[in-house]
C-alpha cells in the first residue's frame, strides 16, 4: 500500500470521521477568517474567541479532504485554551514538521530536541511530508489561524 | 493497421513502467498523453542530426532543419483538413493559442459592450484571456447554461448572441466529456456576424477533426494531449482573418524589414512566430500526427467510445448510487473523460487510494471552477480513456474504487 499507513493514521481518521469543535462562533465577538487552497478548490473557516490573549473558543468549517478536515479538528483541540503566544509556538512546531524533508524523517525524528516535541497527537501528521502534494491539505487550517491572529491584531 | 489495443500499449514505453510490482495504470491523458516510441525517437534523432536554427541559414544544415519544421507544418494542417498550412500558427499550448486570439483579434475588433459568448464549462484558459478584455476594453462575457446532464442548453440561443462577436467553446469537454453542436454554434455565430473559436485542446487528440465541417473561425489546440511533446500548441485560424490581425509577439522571424523607425510584418504564419521555435517540439508532434495517422482517428473515436459505454456500465453496475458520474450518459455526445464522485469521499484522498494501487487520476478542479460551482463541488476524481487504454484499465479502476471504500468506511 505504498506507506498510506503513514499518511492515514488512525488517529487521522478518527477525527475526519469525528471532527471536533466543527461549526461557527458568533463575531463579534470572535473573530473570522477562510482559507482556500487553489489547487483543489478546498475552502476551511476558522473562528477564534480569545479573551485576555487566551483563546476561549475555536471552531472550523468548510470543505476539504480527509487530511486538511483531520488536520484544522485536531488544531483547534491542541489550540483552544492556549494564550495567543503558546498557539504560535505551536504553528511555527507544526510547521517546521511539515518542512522537513522525507530523508530526515526517517533518520528517526522522535527525538526530544526535534521540532516535533511536544506536538503530541499532531505528530501523527508527520506522515504527510512523505506525500508533498498534500502538505499544502494538512497546513491549510493553520494557515487560516493564522489568518485569525491577524485579523484579531488589525482589530 | 488494425486496432489492437495490446499491441498499441506497447508502442508507449512509459506503459510498462510498474508500481509496486503491479503494472501501471494510467487515466489522466486529458491532463497530459503518454508518447510513442516514435515520437520520442523522432525528437532524439532530430538533435543528433538536423539540428540548426530554422529560417536563418544558407547552409544545408539549415535548411533540413527548417525543411523538418515546415513538413510537420503540413502534417498538421492535413490532420485537420486544412487546405493552407499557412493556417497554421505554432504557439506553446492552447493556452497561448487562445490568447494570441485574444490580445490579437480581441484587442483590435473588440470595443466596450461587445460580448464575447462561452459556455459553463469552459477551462480557465478560454475564459481568463475574456475576463481580461473584459477589464482592458470593457467586453461582456456571456455564459451559455447547462442542461441536468451537461449539454449545452440552447433554447434561448437567440438571445444568448444578442450584441455577441465571438463565440467561444470548447470542442469536447475536459470535465464532462460533453462534445456539443459546434457546426451549429458556428452558424449562429455567422449568422449574427460573429466568429467562432472552438478550444479543441481534448477534441483533436481524440476524433477526426474536419475544419469543413466544424465551420469555426480559430481552433487552438495543444501537441502533447495527442501524443506529441510538452511545449507546442496550435492556433489554426483563417487565412484572411490572420492576416488582418496584428502581430501578437514582436521579435525575429515575424518581421519583414526592421528600420530605427519600425517595422513590417512577416507573413503568416510566421507574423505570429516570433523567436526561435520550439523546433525539436514541433517535428516531434509532426511524428505524433504520423503516428495518430497511423492507427487511424476513426479507430481511436471507436475505440474509445466502446470503451467509455464499457465503463459508464462497469461502474454503474459496481457502485449505483455510491458513484456518481457528471455529464451525459450518451456516448455520441460525449468524449471519454468520467468526473467522478465517489460516496462522501474527498477527490484527493480517492486519488490517493487509487494512487496506492498504482492507478493515476486526477483530482481536483480541472481548471474548470464556474463549472464546479455549477456542479456544487469543489473538486471531481477524472478518469480520462485514450486509444491505449482498455478494459483491464477499467477495471483496475473499479477494484481500486471499491478499496477506497473499503479503507475510508467508518
Amino acid at each position: 500500500m505504498s506507506g498510506l499507513e503513514d499518511l492515514y493514521r488512525e488517529i487521522i481518521l478518527d477525527h475526519y470521521r469525528n471532527p471536533r469543535n466543527q461549526g461557527e462562533l458568533e463575531t463579534p465577538p470572535a473573530v473570522m477568517a477562510e482559507g482556500f487552497n487553489p489547487l483543489c478548490g478546498d475552502e476551511v473557516t476558522v473562528h477564534i474567541h480569545v479573551e485576555d490573549g487566551v483563546i476561549v473558543d475555536m471552531k472550523f468549517g468548510g470543505h476539504g479532504c480527509s487530511i486538511s478536515l483531520a488536520s484544522a479538528s485536531m488544531m483547534t483541540t491542541v489550540t483552544t485554551g492556549k494564550s495567543l503566544s503558546e498557539a504560535k509556538d505551536i504553528i511555527y512546531s507544526f510547521k517546521q514538521m511539515m518542512s522537513i524533508h522525507e530523508g530526515r524523517l526517517e533518520e528517526g525524528s522522535e527525538e526530544t530536541d526535534s521540532p516535533m516535541a511536544g506536538l503530541g497527537d499532531l505528530q501523527a501528521l508527520q506522515g504527510v511530508v512523505k506525500f508533498p502534494v498534500r502538505i499544502k491539505c494538512a497546513t491549510l487550517g493553520w494557515n487560516t489561524l493564522e489568518q485569525c491572529f491577524e485579523e484579531l491584531a488589525s482589530q | 493497421m488494425s486496432f489492437n489495443v495490446s499491441v498499441l500499449k506497447k508502442d508507449f514505453p512509459l506503459l510498462s513502467r510498474e508500481e509496486n510490482g503491479e503494472p501501471l495504470i494510467y487515466l489522466d491523458s486529458a491532463a497530459t498523453s503518454q508518447k510513442p516510441q516514435k515520437v520520442l525517437d523522432v525528437i532524439d534523432s532530430y538533435y543528433r542530426e538536423i539540428n540548426a536554427n530554422v529560417h536563418r541559414g544558407a547552409y544545408r544544415l539549415a535548411e533540413q532543419a527548417t525543411t523538418a519544421m515546415e513538413e510537420a507544418r503540413e502534417k498538421v494542417s492535413s490532420f485537420i483538413k486544412s487546405d493552407r498550412s499557412e493556417e497554421i500558427i505554432f504557439t506553446k499550448n492552447a493556452t497561448e493559442s487562445m490568447n494570441l486570439v485574444a490580445r490579437s483579434w480581441g484587442e483590435s475588433n473588440l470595443n466596450e459592450g461587445d460580448v464575447v459568448l462561452v459556455s459553463s464549462l469552459e477551462h480557465h484558459a478560454n475564459i481568463v484571456p475574456w475576463h481580461q478584455l473584459a477589464e482592458s476594453r470593457g467586453i461582456e462575457v456571456r455564459w451559455i447554461p447547462l442542461t441536468e446532464s451537461g449539454l449545452f442548453d440552447l433554447t434561448d440561443l437567440d438571445r444568448l448572441l444578442d450584441g455577441v462577436k465571438l463565440v467561444a467553446v470548447s470542442g469536447a469537454s475536459n470535465v464532462l466529456g460533453t462534445v456539443p453542436p459546434v457546426r451549429m454554434l458556428a452558424d449562429a455565430a455567422h449568422n449574427v456576424g460573429a466568429l467562432c473559436l472552438v478550444d479543441a485542446s481534448q477534441y483533436v487528440p481524440h476524433r477526426p477533426t474536419d475544419l469543413a465541417e466544424l465551420g469555426c473561425d480559430f481552433l487552438a489546440f495543444t501537441g502533447h494531449k495527442m501524443c506529441g511533446p510538452t511545449g507546442i500548441g496550435v492556433l489554426w485560424g483563417r487565412s484572411e482573418l490572420l492576416e488582418s490581425m496584428p502581430a501578437f509577439l514582436g521579435g525575429g522571424e515575424m518581421i519583414l524589414d526592421v528600420t530605427k523607425e519600425g517595422f513590417t510584418t512577416n507573413t503568416i504564419p510566421w507574423k505570429f512566430e516570433a523567436g526561435t521555435p520550439p523546433i525539436a517540439e514541433i517535428v516531434g508532434l509532426g511524428a505524433a500526427v504520423d503516428y495518430l495517422e497511423s492507427v487511424g482517428m476513426e479507430n481511436v473515436l471507436d475505440h474509445e467510445k466502446t470503451l467509455t459505454s464499457y465503463a459508464l456500465q462497469t461502474l454503474s453496475d459496481r457502485f449505483g448510487n455510491d458513484l456518481i458520474i457528471h455529464g451525459p450518459n450518451d456516448v455520441s455526445v460525449r468524449g471519454g473523460v468520467l468526473s467522478m464522485c465517489y460516496q462522501d469521499v474527498h477527490p484527493h484522498d480517492v486519488s490517493q487510494i487509487l494512487d496506492s494501487h498504482g492507478v493515476c487520476v486526477r483530482a481536483g478542479h480541472h481548471c474548470a471552477k464556474p463549472l464546479m460551482k455549477l456542479l456544487d463541488v469543489n473538486a471531481t476524481v477524472r478518469a480520462s480513456l485514450y486509444l491505449y487504454n482498455d478494459e483491464s484499465d477499467v477495471d483496475a479502476l473499479a477494484d481500486a474504487l471499491e478499496a477506497t471504500g473499503q479503507f475510508f468506511s467508518p
